[in-house]
């Protein structure tokens, strides 16, 4: 059965969109990433105009966030106090990184900057995790391996200002740290047409030492309003949000993120690391290669100005 | 009204114009070379659009040969191409060509060689290989035959191009009918139908036919509002993502 989308111009199969929708969502429950860096390129790959397919799945990312989160609140895995230092960083960094990407695109070759940023990022945060936690899953009967993270651990982190302390993370830190973190995160997230997750959760893991459960749930919380932030953006300046697309991939993605907030609890944190590890790689793989694979049609279209 | 009585309505009203035609053509023979309709002048994309098929039908006053081109609305394309940059493969150089159709379709009742000189095939761009598609003066590439094959091959891999020779049936030397398909991804916009009557190699008589293709209903109000309204839309997209946030929330806590 094929649906006509009104903005993006094209019709597509119903049932491929629906289980697009809830596959992602699935995901986005699952590891507290939002799916974007996902979403994007297979939306693209059915044949989604690029512009359409980053400013609705920035809009559907909010319906995941928001259904995933509420689980993760009625559990208590949300630092609120974290969330808000976050995003007032992802907020400063992504409106810093639209205006990086006009500069990127004014000089060419955005496209390849973006393809390039997915692998490189993709691939140290895939690699690093799964180096981490393989270990930990491979041998389940071992203890529980000692993070990086406690009282005995002092760097020029702990000697930084305004410290803050941040219960349910169980950390006293300065906010300059998820400040800083929040900023970063946002300006790859407006360069690579993403909502940031799979970036964020492993800093919030690794460079702020919190417990990778509350990790899920702050991480959803900061990818709403950084995700809401895109919408309103592409929406206004682009007219690229298509609010059919996004009705289709958000009813069942909301459904999958329910399904996927309650399977996460049944695996313990680095086994949920080493899945979204593999799956990073992946696709930061599939991305390399169609880099370096000579392209089978050399030529390609775009309307002028667009 | 059914779906079903404005569609018999709609062909009663084709019938009722293809015969007035007949008539009128044999009536006025020799004042009338050639007539030709649409058997629909507006192409509606609603929410179940997967594209559509149009009927063109029409008469001549005798024997001759009929080629027809179907142009949709023009836009300025940026065709590109990549080059090995390193390992891996970059977009390089890019030629902008100007007053692109968004949709061309050609039909003829014969191979062309065999009933249109070159020149005339040229001037009135019948065929693939005859569209204008102009370039800056300011272009610095040196193969831009190679960037204007490409987007005639892009163009035709997505469905929009096209050419038949043969597509175009003659009836007792007197009428001609012809179906032009248009795709789901078909642009929106004033299309133009050329109708060429040929004999002994050049043009007797010419028609135009224009018709629009424009989106209806519900789709197309989105749209609209989403080109006129872009922060409340935005909002409002956002409002719905998170009701449906919530709401799927909710509706698995009770179960």
């Amino acid at each position: 059965m094929q649906i006509y989308l009104p903005i993006a111009e094209m019709s597509v199969n119903i049932f491929l969109v629906l289980a697009l929708g809830g596959g992602i969502g699935l995901l986005s429950g699952l590891f507290g990433v939002g799916g974007g860096f996902m979403m994007t390129p297979l939306l693209i790959f059915i044949g989604v105009p690029p512009a359409v397919a980053v400013g609705t799945q920035a809009n559907q990312i909010v319906a995941s966030s928001v259904s995933g989160v509420l689980v993760h609140m009625r559990r208590g895995n949300v630092d609120m106090k974290m969330g808000a230092v976050l995003t007032i960083g992802g907020f400063v960094g992504s409106s810093a990184g639209v205006w990086l990407f006009s500069v990127l695109k004014r000089l060419g070759h955005i496209d390849v900057t973006v393809s390039f940023s997915y692998v490189v990022f993709l691939g140290i945060v895939g690699g690093f995790m799964l180096y981490e936690s393989l270990p930990g899953v491979l041998n389940r009967n071992a203890p529980m391996p000692l993070t990086a993270r406690g009282p005995g651990r002092h760097t020029w982190m702990h000697g930084l200002p305004f410290k803050m302390r941040f219960r349910r993370s169980k950390l006293y830190i300065s906010a300059l740290l998820p400040l800083g973190v929040g900023l970063v995160v946002g300006i790859l997230s407006a360069i690579m047409g993403i909502g940031g997750g799979f970036i964020m959760v492993p800093a919030m893991i690794y460079l702020l030492g919190m417990p990778t459960q509350v990790v899920i749930g702050t991480s959803l919380l900061q990818t709403i309003f950084v995700a809401a932030n895109t919408t309103l953006l592409q929406a206004t300046f682009n007219q690229s949000v298509d609010v059919v697309l996004a009705l289709l991939l958000l009813v069942v993605g909301v459904l999958g993120a329910q399904v996927g907030a309650r399977l996460a609890g049944k695996f313990r944190g680095e086994q949920l690391r080493v899945m979204l590890a593999i799956m990073a790689l992946a696709v930061a793989l599939r991305l390399a290669l169609d880099l370096v694979i000579p392209p089978q049609y050399l030529f390609s279209l775009r309307e002028s100005g667009g | 009204m059914t779906a079903r009585a404005r569609t018999s309505r709609r062909r009663f009203t084709a019938l009722a114009a293809a015969i007035f035609m007949l008539g009128a053509t044999t009536a006025r023979a020799d004042d009338v070379p050639l007539v030709a309709d649409l058997s629909s002048h507006l192409v509606a994309i609603t929410t179940g659009f997967t594209g559509t098929s149009v009927l063109l039908f029409g008469a001549t006053n005798g024997p001759g040969d009929i080629a027809i081109v179907i142009r949709g609305p023009v836009k300025d394309v940026d065709v590109r191409k990549k080059e090995r940059f390193g390992a891996i493969w970059v977009n390089a150089k890019s030629v902008t060509l100007h007053d692109v159709p968004s949709y061309y379709r050609m039909a003829s009742s014969r191979p062309l060689a065999e009933f249109v000189p070159d020149e005339l095939l040229s001037r009135y761009q019948i065929g693939l290989n005859n569209i204008r598609l102009n370039v800056a003066d300011n272009t610095k590439t040196p193969d831009v035959d190679a960037f204007r094959d490409a987007l005639i091959h892009l163009k035709t891999d997505e469905g929009l191009y096209s050419q038949e020779l043969g597509a175009v049936t003659l009836m007792s030397n007197r009428l001609f009918r012809t179906e032009l398909y248009f795709p789901a991804n078909v642009a929106t916009g004033t299309y133009l139908v050329e109708i060429y009557l040929f004999r002994d190699g050049a043009v007797t008589s010419a028609e135009i036919v224009p018709f629009t293709i424009s989106k209806i209903g519900v789709g197309a109000d989105i749209y609209d509002f989403a080109h006129h309204y872009g922060l409340l839309y935005g909002l409002l997209g956002i409002a719905l993502a998170i009701a449906a946030g919530y709401g799927a929330s909710a509706a698995f806590r009770r179960t």
